[in-house]
C-alpha cells in the first residue's frame, strides 16, 4: 500500500490529518481552527447579553450605577487576578514549548489557582448581595448583573475543569505526544484568555458605570 | 510513470506533508519563544495599568454616565486589543481566522444594531 | 466487436473487469476478516461500536433514524391538530391517546391543542428536519464528498449527538410536565410564555441541549472541510452539496447563540423571578404579577427571530444541496450556473442575519425600521431565485432518468417556488399587515420545508440508501410513496392561502370557526385539507416498510451483489468509496487525489459517460466508471 494508506484501514484510533502539525495552506492546525470557531460563537452569545443589556437600559426609566449597589474594590482585586491567570496560562504554554513539563504544570496550576480565587471572591459577592436583600428579581439592573457574572463564572469553572483535566489523566499524552499536549494547552489557552476579555469588557460596564 | 501528484497544483505538496507539517510555520526557536514570554510580561505590566486607570477615572474620579461609558469602552476596548493581539497571538495568525473573525465582528455589530434600532425608531414617527 | 480493457497488474496482464471483480472480492474477505478477528485490536466493543461510535457513517445513522422518528411523531401530532381542525369540538378515539386532561371523553380542550401546535412546530424543525439534514445527511456525506478518512473531530460528533438524544428525550418528557408541554407556539413569546406552565421551563432546557448539539456540530463541519478536504479539492471543485453545508455551518455557529441567550433570560424570568421579558403592570387573570417590571417583551421577539430566521435558510440549503446532486446525476450533464449557484448561497447565507425583523413587522416597529428589513428581504429573494433558476435550467437538454430520487428531486423545484413566492407579500410591510399570523404564513413556510425540504429528505434517502446499505430501496413502492405524498400534500397546504387571505388567523384551536368572517371558508376547507392530511399519512406507509425491511436486511448482510459500489453512475468522492457501505475505518483503501470538478457527466470529447473526480487527467477516462484509477495507476507502477 503506498503512502496515502496512513489513514486507511487497521487503525484502532482513526488517524486524522493535520490534528497537531499544520495543513500548509492554511497554516493551522484542526484544533486551533476549532476553538475559534467555537470562541466566534460565544462572542454572540455574550453579545446578545450586552445587546440585551443596552436595550433594557436605554428603555428604563430609572437605571443604578453599578457601585451603587456593588463591591468595586472587590471586582477590582478580581480582574487583576484574572488577567494574571492569562498571563500563567500564556507562560505555561510557552515552557511546554520548551520542553519543560514540570514548569508548564507549575504555571497551569497558578491558573487554576487563579480562577479559584476568583470563584470565591466571586461567592463572596453574591452572598453579601442576597444578605442585603438584593436579587436578581429585585430589579433589571441586578438581574442583568447576576445572569451575565453567573454565565462567566460557568465559563470559569468549565475551565477549571479543562485545566485539571490536563494537569491529571490528561497529562499522560505528554510522554507519548508532547506537541499534541502543548497543543491542547494552546487551545485551553485561547478559550482562557477569551473568558479575560469578556471579563474586561464586563467589569466597567456592569460595575462602573 | 505517471505520478498523480504531479497532475495537480505544482508546489503545493498537501498530503506530502502530512503528518509532518511545515517546520517553519510552526516552531520556533527557543531564544524566540523566551523573547515572547518577556512581551506577555510587559502585556500585563500595560493591563494591570490600564485596570487602575479604569476604576480611578469612573469610580474614583466620579465621572458622569455618558463620559464614564465612553472612557470605560475606550480604554477596556485598548485592553481587549492587547488580550487578543498579544496573549492570544492574533496579531500572527492566519488568513482562515480573520475572515470568521472577521465575519463575526459584522454579525455581532447587526446583533448590537437591535437595541439601537428598537429605540431609535418607534411606532408613530 | 470492442476488444476487452487490459491492465497490467504486476508481472501480470489481466482483463480489467476481471480485476475489478478479483479486487472487490479481495477486499471484501479482508473486510470481513478484518470484523471477525476477535485478537485483532480493532474489535470494538459493541457499546462503543453502535452506542458510542466516532464513525460518522454510524453517527449519521444514529440522527437519521432518531431524525425520521421524531418527523413521524410531530406528524402523528399534526393528525390529531388536523382532525380537530376538520371537524371541530367532534369526539375522536385516538384523541384519548393525549390522556383524559387534553382530551376528555375523545375531545380535544383548546390547551391542548395550542400544546400540540408548540410542539409540532418545535418536534418538526429542531428535532427533525435540522438533525437529518445536517446530522443526518452531513454527517454521512461531508466527510466521504471531500475524500476525508471521517470528520476532524470525532469524539466532538459523537457528543453532538449525545446531546441532541437527550435534549429531544426531554422535550418528550415534557409531555408529562404538570399543566402539560410548551403551549406557547414554537416562537414561544413571553409574556405567556413566561407565566405558561411547568412544561415551558423543560422546553427551554431541551432548547439548551440542542443548540449546544448544534454548536458542537457546526465546529465540527467547518474545521473538517476547511482542513481534511482531499488533495486537489480547491473550494470550486466542491459539490455543490458541501458548499451548502458549510454555509449552513456557519449559520447554526453564528446564529443559535442569541437564542441560548435568550432562552437563559426566559429561564431567568420563569425559575428566579427577573423580568426581562414582562413589562410592568402586567395582569394576569385579574391579578397583578408580583414582578419587578420594566422589561420588554419585544427583546425576546428580537433574539428569538435573529436565530430563527438563518434557522429557516438551514431548513432548506442542505435540501438544496441535496436536490442538486440528484438533478445533476439523472440528468447526466453538470449543473448549470455552478459559480453562480456558490456565490449566491454564501450570500444568502450572509444576508440571513439582516432580515430577521420582517418577522415583526407588526409588533409597533417604526416605518424606517420596516423600511429596511423590508429592503433586504427583497433583497434576499434574489439569491434563492438564482438557485431555484439554476436547478431548473439544470433540466434543459438532460437525459432524465426518472426514478425515485428524481421524482422527488423535481418535484422540490415547483414547490419551493411557490413557497418562495408566497413569501413575496409577507416580505413586503404593507401587505404583510393583512396576512401576519393568518394561515397564509402557514402555507408559506410549510411549502418550502414540507414539499421542499422534505421532499428533498427523501430524495437523499432514495438516492444515498445503495450507498450506507448495499442495498436499493423498492423503485415501485418509492414511485407509490412519491405521487400520493405529492397529491396529498398539495391538497394540505394550497387552500391554506385561500384562507390566509380570507383572515382566518393562526393558532385557532377550531380553525376559524367561531368566526363570521372566517365560518366559511373554514368549513370549505378543512376536511378536505384533514382528509389529505389523512391520505399522506397512508402515504408514508410503503416508505417506512421500504425502508426498515431493507435497512434491516442489509444489516443481516444480505447485499445487492449486482449493484456495484457505484450504481447511479455519479462522479462524486462518496461513490469513490469501493465498498458499500464504505469501511469502517477511513473510508477509502486509499484516499482519493482530485483531478476534476464535480460534475463531469458527458464530458464533450469523452468517450466516458462520466467521469469521477478522482480520475486523473493523463488516464484514458474508463467507460462508465469502474476500478479506481488511482489504483490502476499504482498497480501498473508496481
Amino acid at each position: 500500500m503506498d503512502a496515502h494508506a496512513h489513514a486507511s484501514v487497521g487503525h484502532a484510533e482513526l488517524e486524522i490529518p493535520y490534528n497537531v502539525h499544520p495543513r500548509p495552506d492554511t497554516g493551522l492546525y484542526n484544533g486551533k481552527l476549532g476553538v475559534w470557531l467555537f470562541l466566534a460563537s460565544e462572542v454572540m452569545l455574550f453579545g446578545a447579553l450586552f445587546s440585551s443589556l443596552i436595550l433594557l437600559r436605554t428603555g428604563a426609566e430609572s437605571w443604578p450605577r453599578g457601585y451603587e449597589f456593588l463591591n468595586v474594590k472587590l471586582a477590582t482585586f478580581n480582574t487583576f487576578i484574572l488577567i494574571l491567570s492569562s498571563v500563567t496560562v500564556v507562560m505555561a504554554w510557552s515552557h511546554l514549548r520548551l520542553g519543560n513539563l514540570k514548569k508548564g504544570r507549575i504555571y497551569i496550576s497558578a491558573t487554576v489557582l487563579c480562577a479559584l480565587i476568583f470563584l470565591t471572591a466571586k461567592g463572596f459577592e453574591y452572598s453579601h448581595e442576597f444578605q442585603e436583600g438584593r436579587f436578581p428579581k429585585t430589579n433589571n439592573f441586578l438581574a442583568i448583573y447576576f445572569t451575565m457574572t453567573g454565565l462567566h463564572g460557568l465559563h470559569i469553572l468549565g475551565g477549571v475543569i479543562v485545566f485539571l483535566y490536563f494537569l491529571g489523566p490528561g497529562a499522560k499524552m505528554w510522554a507519548k505526544e508532547p506537541e499534541r499536549y502543548t497543543n491542547r494547552i494552546e487551545i485551553a489557552g485561547l478559550y482562557w484568555h477569551f473568558v479575560d476579555l469578556v471579563w474586561i469588557f464586563l467589569f466597567p460596564i456592569l460595575y462602573l458605570m | 510513470m505517471t505520478d498523480p501528484a504531479a497532475a495537480v497544483e505544482p508546489g503545493v505538496d498537501i498530503h506530502e506533508h502530512a503528518g509532518i507539517g511545515d517546520p517553519n510555520a510552526h516552531h520556533h526557536s527557543p531564544e524566540q519563544i523566551r523573547r515572547e514570554m518577556k512581551v506577555y510580561l510587559a502585556v500585563f505590566a500595560g493591563l494591570a495599568v490600564l485596570t487602575a486607570l479604569t476604576v480611578g477615572a469612573c469610580y474614583g474620579l466620579n465621572l458622569p454616565v455618558h463620559q464614564a461609558i465612553i472612557v470605560a469602552l475606550i480604554i477596556a476596548s485598548v485592553k481587549g486589543f492587547l488580550v487578543a493581539g498579544f496573549f492570544m497571538h492574533l496579531l500572527s495568525e492566519k488568513k482562515v481566522i480573520y475572515g470568521i473573525l472577521i465575519l463575526t465582528v459584522i454579525f455581532f455589530i447587526f446583533l448590537m444594531a437591535l437595541p439601537i434600532s428598537h429605540h431609535a425608531n418607534p411606532f408613530g414617527s | 466487436m470492442a476488444l476487452r480493457r487490459q491492465i497490467r497488474v504486476g508481472s501480470q496482464w489481466m482483463y480489467a473487469d476481471e480485476a475489478h471483480k478479483a479486487l472487490r472480492e479481495a477486499l471484501r474477505v479482508m473486510e470481513d476478516e478484518k470484523l471477525a478477528d476477535a485478537h485483532g485490536g480493532h474489535h470494538l466493543p459493541w457499546i462503543r461500536r453502535y452506542v458510542f461510535s466516532t464513525d460518522h457513517k454510524w453517527i449519521g445513522i444514529q440522527y437519521g433514524v432518531t431524525a425520521l422518528l421524531f418527523l413521524l411523531l410531530g406528524f402523528c401530532l399534526m393528525i390529531l391538530m388536523r382532525l380537530q381542525l376538520g371537524w371541530p369540538g367532534q369526539a375522536f378515539s385516538i384523541m384519548k391517546v393525549l390522556g383524559e386532561s387534553r382530551a376528555p371523553g375523545g375531545v380535544l380542550l383548546p390547551e391542548a391543542y395550542n400544546q400540540l401546535g408548540a410542539m409540532h412546530g418545535t418536534i418538526m424543525i429542531f428535532l427533525g428536519i435540522v438533525p437529518l439534514a445536517v446530522g443526518a445527511f452531513g454527517n454521512y456525506l461531508v466527510p466521504l464528498q471531500i475524500g476525508a478518512p471521517d470528520m476532524a473531530f470525532p469524539k466532538l460528533n459523537m457528543a453532538s449527538y449525545w446531546c441532541y438524544f437527550p435534549g429531544g428525550l426531554l422535550m418528550l418528557a415534557s409531555f408529562t410536565a404538570p399543566g402539560g408541554t410548551a403551549q406557547s407556539g414554537w416562537t414561544s413569546y413571553p409574556p405567556l410564555s413566561v407565566i405558561a406552565s411547568q412544561g415551558q421551563t423543560w422546553w427551554l432546557v431541551g432548547m439548551v441541549f440542542l443548540i449546544t448539539s448544534s454548536l458542537l456540530g457546526s465546529v465540527n463541519f467547518i474545521v473538517t472541510i476547511i482542513q481534511l478536504r482531499a488533495k486537489g479539492l480547491s473550494y470550486m471543485r466542491f459539490p455543490f452539496f458541501v458548499h451548502a453545508q458549510f454555509v449552513t455551518s456557519f449559520l447554526l455557529l453564528l446564529a443559535f447563540p442569541p437564542l441560548e441567550a435568550a432562552a437563559v433570560l426566559q429561564l431567568m424570568d420563569r425559575v428566579a423571578g427577573t423580568s426581562f421579558f414582562l413589562p410592568s403592570g402586567l395582569v394576569v387573570s385579574g391579578q397583578a404579577l408580583a414582578n419587578a417590571g420594566g422589561g420588554n417583551p419585544l427583546l425576546w421577539q428580537h433574539l428569538f427571530w435573529f436565530l430563527a430566521h438563518p434557522e429557516v435558510y438551514v431548513l432548506i440549503l442542505p435540501a438544496m444541496g441535496i436536490v442538486a446532486e440528484i438533478i445533476a446525476n439523472n440528468t447526466r450533464k453538470p449543473l448549470w450556473g455552478y459559480k453562480s449557484m456558490v456565490f449566491a448561497t454564501i450570500f444568502l447565507g450572509f444576508m440571513s442575519f439582516v432580515v430577521w425583523a420582517h418577522h415583526m413587522f407588526l409588533t409597533g416597529m417604526g416605518t424606517t425600521i420596516s423600511a429596511f428589513f423590508q429592503t433586504t428581504t427583497m433583497i434576499i429573494s434574489i439569491p434563492s431565485v438564482i438557485i431555484l433558476s439554476s436547478l431548473f435550467i439544470s433540466l434543459w437538454g438532460g437525459a432524465i432518468r426518472f426514478n425515485t430520487p428524481m421524482m422527488f428531486a423535481l418535484a422540490f423545484l415547483p414547490m419551493f417556488g411557490i413557497g418562495g413566492l408566497t413569501g413575496l407579500p409577507l416580505g413586503l410591510a404593507a401587505t404583510d399587515i393583512h396576512l401576519h399570523d393568518t394561515y397564509y404564513v402557514i402555507g408559506h413556510f410549510h411549502y418550502v420545508v414540507a414539499p421542499g425540504t422534505i421532499f428533498a429528505m427523501f430524495a437523499g434517502i432514495y438516492y444515498w440508501f445503495p450507498k450506507a446499505t448495499g442495498r436499493k430501496l423498492n423503485e415501485f413502492w418509492g414511485k407509490v410513496h412519491f405521487w400520493i405524498s405529492f397529491v396529498c400534500i398539495n391538497g394540505i397546504f394550497f387552500p391554506m392561502f385561500a384562507q390566509g387571505l380570507a383572515g382566518v388567523s393562526r393558532r385557532l384551536y377550531d380553525g376559524g370557526m367561531q368566526y363570521a368572517h372566517a365560518k366559511q371558508i373554514a368549513s370549505q376547507t378543512n376536511p378536505f385539507m384533514s382528509i389529505c392530511a389523512i391520505g399522506l399519512l397512508a402515504a408514508q406507509v410503503p416508505f417506512i416498510f421500504n425502508f426498515f425491511y431493507n435497512a434491516i436486511a442489509a444489516a443481516a448482510g444480505r447485499r445487492d451483489e449486482g449493484l456495484g459500489s457505484n450504481p447511479w453512475h455519479a462522479t462524486t468522492l462518496e461513490w469513490a468509496a469501493t465498498t458499500s457501505p464504505p469501511l469502517a475505518h477511513g473510508n477509502f483503501e486509499v484516499l482519493p487525489v482530485v483531478y476534476r470538478g464535480p460534475y463531469e457527466y458527458s464530458v464533450p470529447g469523452e468517450t466516458a459517460e462520466f467521469i469521477p473526480q478522482h480520475t486523473p487527467v493523463t488516464e484514458p477516462a474508463l467507460r462508465g466508471g469502474g476500478l479506481l484509477p488511482a489504483t490502476a495507476v499504482a498497480m501498473r507502477e508496481n
